[in-house]
Formats: C-alpha cells, sequence, structure tokens
C-alpha cells in the first residue's frame, strides 16, 4: 500500500495543474468569445502566403 | 458624415497606460469576418491589439502609442462594409461578467475536489464490508479528503454562505439555508468521524452538492449575461450619436450621455431627433409616432418644443438642448416607468415560490428526524448524521437545476427565432399572459411609411425613381428607395425642400414634391385621399408617376392577430393615435376592443383597469409613449426598432419586420413553463422516495451521491427539450435572426386591401 503514499499526491497534483490552467485561461478571458474560438481555429492567419 | 468624432470620451486609460476601446460591430455575418477585421487592422500604425469578440459582436481595441488614430480605424472597416458603434459598458453589465467569472472560479474548484474526494470515496466504498481496505488505510483516505474538501467548500461555497447569512440576518429563509446548513454540518460531521476513525465520511456528498448547485447558478447567470450583452449591442446600434455645434460653427458627433443642456445640436433630414428641447433655428415637418402616436405630421419652426424620437423630415434643425430636469415629456415618462417597474419587480419567480416553500420543510424534516431518533434511543451522534443524510438528499440540485436549465435552453432557442429576452423571469409571465393589448403606430403598423401602389407603376420608372430616391435623405425618398433595395444611387442634386432632380440618358430625371414634377394638377387628383397619404411625384421625360406612401401593417400583422386569437388570446389595441386612424386598423385586424387617442398615462390606467379584472396581460409596444405601459403590463414585447427607453423597459425585443415573433415567443414560453413545472415536479418526485429513505437511515454515501446526480441529470436532460423551438407555424424569415434592419421583406398589405 506504500504506493498509495506516492500515487495519491501524484494524481492530485496532476488535478491541481489542470486547475490551475483552467483558472489561468479564465483570468486571461479565454472564456469570454466561446463562439469566436470555434471558429478561429480555423482560419489560415498563421499561414505564410507569399514564398 | 463628415463631422469629427469626440472619441476622447469613451476611450477607457488603463492602469499601465494602455487606451482601450470598445464598440459594437454591425454587419458582421459570418466567422471569416474575424479575420477579415481583425487582419484588416492590424497594419494601423500605434496599434497594439484588436480583438473580435465573435459571440457578442464586438470590437476592442488596445493601443500605447500616441500616433494611432482611432478615426482611421474607424474609417478603415466602414470602407470595408462594417459600422462602428461605440459604447461604454454598462456598471451592471460589468458586474454580471464579474459575477459570472466568479461563480466560473467557484465551479472550477468544486468540481476539481468533487472529482478527487469521489475517486478516495469510491476507494473507500468498494473496500469496506468485508473487503481488503484496512481502517489506516481508510483513515487516511478520509484525511485527504478533509484536506481537499475544507479548502475548497470555504471558497466555493461562498456564493451560498453569502446569500443565506444575508438572508437569515434579514430575518427570512431561502434556498441557500439549507444548503450552507447542510454543507457545513456534513463538513463539521466528517471531520469528526475522521478524528475518531468512524467508517464513513460526507466529504463527497458536501463537493458535489455544491458543484451541481454552482453549475445551476452558473447557467442561469450566462443566460442573463448573453442577452445583456446583445442588448447592450443593440441599444448602441440605435444609440443616437448627436451632432453638437460648437459656438465657431465646428461639428461634432458625440455619444448622447455627453450632451448637456444648453448645447445646441443639429438634426438633418432624415434623421430621428436625440434630444428634447426647442428649435433653435431652421423649419421642418416631424413625424412624431414615436413619442405620441400621432402619425399626422407636424410643422414645427424656431422657438418650437421638441421631442427626442422624432423623425425629421424636410430641412435641417438646430435644437437647443432642455435641461434635463425640467418637465419635459421624457421626465414624465420616466417618472411612470420607475413607478411601473417598482410595482413589477414584486413578482416571484417560480423557483423561488417552490424554494419558499422547500427551505422550511428541509428543516422540519431534518429536525423531525434528528429528534425521532433520539426518542428511538438512538445516540446523538448517530441522530446527526441521520439528519445530515436529509439535508443533503433533499439537496435541491435538482430544484436549483431545473429552471436555470429550461431558462437557458429556451432562450437560446429564442435567439435563434430573433427574440431577444431581458428578464430572466420574462418566460414564465409570459406564459401566463392571458391578454394581448398591441399599440398601433411601429408595432401592428411598419414604422417606417411605405410605398403603397407600387404595383400599378412601371418597372423602368420605378427603377429610376429608386435610385434617384437613394440620393435623398429624405424619410418619403427611403420609401421610395426600398422598392429597389440594391440599386445604386444616382449623382443627384439635392433641391432643398422640394426634391432630387439627376441626368438619366440625358434627360433630366426628378423625383419630389408635385409642383417640383409639375405634376400638382395629378396630385390635386388624388385629392380626396385622407390625411396619412403622402405623395412623392415623379418625372422622367414624359414618363411620370405618384406615388402614395403611408404607413401599412406588418406584413404579416393580419394572420399573427388570427392565430392568436386561435389560441385565446383576447387582444386589445391601445393607441394614442387619432380614432379613424386606428379605427382602421383595429376593423383591418378583426379586433373589436380597441381605443385611440391616449396619453401614456391612460394607457397605464387601462392595463391596471385589466389588472383588477385578473387579466395577465402582454404588452406589445415601441415608441416612447408606451414605455410606461410596456413596464406596468404584466410582462411586455417590444420590436427592435424601438427607442432605446423601451427596449430598457420591455422584457423582450424581436427583431426584424414581422410580428411572427409574438407568437412563437409566447408558444415557446407557454412549453418552457410546462418543463419547468416538470422538473419541479420530478424533483420533488425524487425526494419524495428518497427522503422516507434517509430519515429512517437506509442511505449509504453511494446511494445518496448517485440518486443526487441522477436527478440532476435528469432534469438536465429534461430541460433540452426546449430547445426544439415550436416549428408547426415557424416561418422562414423567423428561422435566421434577420439583421435588425429598417428595410423589411416582401409586400405589404394596403390597410384598406385588408379590410
Amino acid at each position: 500500500m506504500t504506493v498509495l503514499l506516492f500515487l495519491i499526491p501524484l494524481a492530485l497534483l496532476l488535478g491541481l495543474g489542470a486547475l490551475a490552467a483552467f483558472l489561468w485561461s479564465l483570468k486571461s478571458g479565454q472564456f469570454e468569445d466561446l463562439d469566436g474560438a470555434a471558429h478561429r481555429v480555423l482560419m489560415d492567419d498563421d499561414v505564410e502566403k507569399d514564398k | 458624415m463628415t463631422a469629427a468624432f469626440d472619441f476622447g470620451s469613451l476611450v477607457t486609460h488603463g492602469k499601465d497606460g494602455a487606451c482601450r476601446f470598445e464598440a459594437a460591430v454591425d454587419g458582421m455575418t459570418c466567422a471569416a469576418c474575424i479575420g477579415e477585421i481583425e487582419q484588416g487592422l492590424a497594419d494601423l500604425p500605434g496599434l497594439d491589439h484588436a480583438r473580435v469578440n465573435y459571440a457578442d459582436r464586438r470590437l476592442a481595441l488596445e493601443w500605447r502609442d500616441a500616433r494611432f488614430d482611432l478615426a482611421a480605424a474607424f474609417e478603415r472597416l466602414r470602407r470595408m462594409g462594417y459600422t462602428l458603434h461605440p459604447f461604454e459598458l454598462a456598471e451592471s453589465e460589468r458586474a454580471e461578467i464579474e459575477t459570472s467569472r466568479w461563480l466560473l472560479r467557484c465551479l472550477a474548484i468544486a468540481g476539481f475536489a468533487a472529482m478527487n474526494i469521489m475517486l478516495l470515496s469510491v476507494g473507500v466504498w468498494v473496500g469496506e464490508g468485508g473487503g481488503d481496505i484496512d481502517p489506516a488505510t481508510r483513515d487516511l483516505f478520509h484525511g485527504v479528503s478533509a484536506l481537499i474538501a475544507l479548502p475548497a467548500a470555504a471558497f466555493a461555497g461562498q456564493p451560498f454562505f453569502k446569500s443565506a447569512f444575508a438572508a437569515l440576518r434579514a430575518g427570512r429563509l431561502n434556498m441557500d439555508v439549507p444548503i450552507s446548513l447542510g454543507v457545513l454540518l456534513a463538513l463539521a460531521m466528517s471531520v469528526y468521524e475522521t478524528l475518531t476513525h468512524a467508517e464513513h465520511a460526507y466529504f463527497d456528498s458536501a463537493t458535489m452538492l455544491l458543484s451541481f448547485l454552482l453549475l445551476g447558478r452558473f447557467l442561469d447567470h450566462a443566460m442573463r449575461r448573453k442577452t445583456r450583452a446583445v442588448a447592450a449591442n443593440l441599444a448602441a446600434l440605435r444609440a443616437p450619436l448627436a451632432c453638437r455645434l460648437s459656438p465657431d460653427g465646428g461639428e461634432t458627433l458625440a455619444p448622447l450621455a455627453k450632451i448637456a443642456p444648453g448645447d445646441i445640436v443639429l438634426v438633418r433630414p432624415g434623421e430621428r431627433l436625440p434630444v428634447d428641447g426647442v428649435v433653435a433655428t431652421g423649419a421642418s415637418q416631424l413625424d412624431e409616432s414615436l413619442v405620441t402616436g400621432e402619425t399626422r405630421r407636424r410643422a414645427v419652426a424656431a422657438g418650437a418644443q421638441v421631442y427626442a424620437g422624432s423623425l425629421n423630415y424636410d430641412g435641417a434643425l438646430t435644437i437647443r438642448v432642455e435641461a434635463a430636469n425640467g418637465a419635459t415629456l421624457l421626465d414624465d415618462i420616466e417618472r411612470l416607468l420607475e413607478k411601473a417597474t417598482n410595482a413589477r419587480s414584486r413578482y416571484v419567480r417560480l423557483a423561488d415560490r417552490v424554494s419558499r416553500l422547500y427551505a422550511p420543510m428541509v428543516h422540519l424534516a431534518a429536525l423531525v428526524t434528528a429528534l425521532f431518533w433520539m426518542w428511538r434511543g438512538a445516540s446523538l451522534h448517530d441522530a446527526l448524521i441521520t439528519a445530515i443524510c436529509v439535508l443533503i438528499i433533499t439537496c435541491p440540485c435538482a430544484l436549483a437545476l431545473a429552471v436555470p436549465a429550461v431558462q437557458v435552453v429556451a432562450s437560446g432557442a429564442l435567439f435563434r427565432a430573433g427574440v431577444l429576452l431581458n428578464s430572466a423571469d420574462a418566460i414564465e409571465r409570459l406564459a401566463e399572459a392571458d391578454t394581448i393589448v398591441f399599440d398601433k403606430t411601429g408595432t401592428l403598423t411598419a414604422p417606417e411609411p411605405r410605398v403603397v401602389n407600387a404595383a400599378e407603376i412601371d418597372a423602368k420608372v420605378m427603377d429610376i425613381a429608386a435610385r434617384l430616391a437613394r440620393a435623398s435623405s429624405h424619410p418619403l425618398a427611403r420609401a421610395v428607395a426600398q422598392q429597389r433595395p440594391h440599386a445604386a444611387a444616382l449623382e443627384a442634386r439635392e433641391d432643398h425642400g422640394l426634391g432630387v432632380a439627376a441626368m438619366v440618358e440625358g434627360v433630366e430625371a426628378r423625383l419630389g414634391a408635385a409642383r417640383f414634377c409639375g405634376l400638382e394638377r395629378q396630385a390635386a387628383e388624388f385629392g380626396a385621399f385622407d390625411a396619412e397619404v403622402s405623395l412623392v411625384a415623379f418625372r422622367h421625360g414624359d414618363a411620370t408617376a405618384l406615388f402614395k406612401v403611408r404607413q401599412t401593417l406588418r406584413s404579416d400583422a393580419v394572420e399573427t392577430i388570427a392565430e392568436l386569437k386561435a389560441r385565446g388570446f383576447a387582444i386589445e389595441i391601445l393607441s394614442g393615435d387619432r380614432v379613424e386612424a386606428v379605427e382602421r386598423v383595429a376593423a383591418a385586424l378583426r379586433v373589436e376592443q380597441w381605443s385611440g387617442g391616449l396619453k401614456p398615462a391612460e394607457k397605464v390606467a387601462r392595463l391596471d383597469a385589466l389588472r383588477a379584472e385578473g387579466r395577465k396581460v402582454l404588452m406589445v409596444g415601441d415608441g416612447l409613449n408606451d414605455a410606461p405601459a410596456l413596464a406596468s403590463a404584466h410582462v411586455s414585447i417590444s420590436p427592435i426598432d424601438a427607442t432605446q427607453i423601451t427596449q430598457a423597459a420591455a422584457d423582450a425585443v424581436f427583431l426584424g419586420e414581422r410580428l411572427a415573433p409574438v407568437v412563437t415567443t409566447l408558444d415557446l414560453a407557454r412549453k418552457s413553463r410546462a418543463l419547468m413545472r416538470e422538473n419541479l415536479a420530478l424533483s420533488v418526485i425524487y425526494n419524495v422516495f428518497a427522503v422516507p429513505l434517509a430519515m429512517a437511515g437506509w442511505l449509504t454515501p453511494l446511494i445518496a451521491a448517485a440518486a443526487m446526480s441522477g436527478s440532476s441529470i435528469l432534469v438536465t436532460l429534461n430541460a433540452l427539450r426546449a430547445g426544439r423551438a415550436p416549428t408547426a407555424k415557424a416561418d422562414p424569415h423567423a428561422a435566421a435572426p434577420p439583421p435588425p434592419s429598417l428595410y423589411g421583406r416582401g409586400e405589404p398589405p394596403e390597410l384598406e386591401a385588408a379590410e
């Protein structure tokens, strides 16, 4: 059962990491425009046009 | 327009020295516009950041560099086909955004805690009763759970604790009191259990409870926030920018909020008046139908009192803005409005009514359970545990989700049908309406006058006339231009007060007053026409035409009224217009109950009388004169052409040229209310089964948690059914929200033709 002593903190750390990432993205306004985000993925603005 | 815009007042300065400017964007139709706008602005000198919010149809600009020229950005977007409407984020909307972020943060934390604790709890449940979990491991699991649950609950429970505390301090019980009590007791008990090495702890139930409740609350908020954002945009689209004249003759465009009494503003022909005031110079005719309901035009000259919302027909006017605290029409209306709004805020929402009964019952049930078990000889500890079980199992998870979930789904469906809800309880009040009162001008009739004899006019003549009309800003010319919506304007010279002229195929074409085109005799032959018809004359060589322009019914008014009648609504028309004009409309629509020539206060009095009869009135109207009536009716809907004050007062606004959204809204509201009741019934049934089990002490934590989540999922799924809008009578135009355009589609029926 000593494996639990590693696994539980590990699971919690991963969860906390995800939570921190969510809170950060919330704070930086990434949930303000959910409709737009869905469409922005499809935009080619990062592809260079004239090569 | 060439006047410089007074931007300074709308630019906000951040702490880091960055300037920020927000505007609603008109003309954004598809996702491709995001890239187009952002890239179109990207190379403007000095601009740091241009970001489009597609959901809200807004654009945010950020810059630090003084070189950046906001006017250039406006101009560039205008050339690309987008119009910017700057606006100030209302304090209420800002607060709303903050709250919804806060709720989402709480939800994230509660969800994280619930999931991790559930992981540990499942381990304990599986291992117990002959399993292979030893007491030391169980204690470890409970200890870790406590470490997660206590801080998480302390943070995520704040929305409930605060509200419960406020309610208790005011000596009331609300839904948050049993929630807070249940959570706090469960946590305290669980800590005690953990310390005494007992078999069960309830950290999982407490955190699950919090996350489900927060989800419901967040959904509730998200709906209101979205509609409010769209409503604010629409207000910005319609916000009249006033053109202020400085003493040296310079013109600046300024938002209305920055106009002070004593300023002089300029109103060109074809524009709506942005302010109340006195005409300083100029003479013109005003269409005051939005303000008074009267459709006949009023001639004004220097010294005349004029009101915001009137449409200026002929000449440019300069207006001295009046003191806002005077006895202006707007002030009168606002006072009435305030009174009416206060009266309505006493409405109790369905969920609140249920919870008012529910909260004391839950406490009572828990108390009775504890006392009963103590009387049966159980220890205080065991009795308390059972009582907590009752508090948790009766947790109004389903109850808290039941109504908001339906509201979110229904408001989404309404949004797709072109209807925006302004207040959260509008759906419930709409569903209760049994009497519908319509305003006439701008509601049953189209807001702008139209050409009614288009069918009699030669197509080629119409083509030239429409292109000529496009070159003029006169409201009657707009009606002619509307006949050919995509025609290009001709290079025309405007002869003030007479009409416009241009060379077409080497011959001069003229559009305007009868004497301008030499058609006085023909116009006189029309002679016997009533006061509501205006004539626009046209001459191109030998080809002549007279356009009859008048107020017409909305294109589907007759069908809509018939459908509403078929659904059993009592229909009534209350109008400020002349009695004869109202009579004709009422006859065309086959409405028996009508009255004309009413002042705003008389409309309110009539609505009060209806209320006294026990009727629930839905008021459909626009115009300043309707604002108090809209606010004092049980529930109200306003077409989007209405002036801003009405939008603020109405519970819902609809877009487009048709009246059909009123029927859709009512149908959907009734369906939604049925679903809300179904959901509430479901959660009551769940409680009827679950509570006795909990009181008997038979429930294990696993079953309690499963039952709780199950009931929540059930009501959420049920709520999704509200999304299927009643499509039986839906029309193709209502399916997609049309852009708020002044010009509708199709041929409107003439009033006489419908008789």
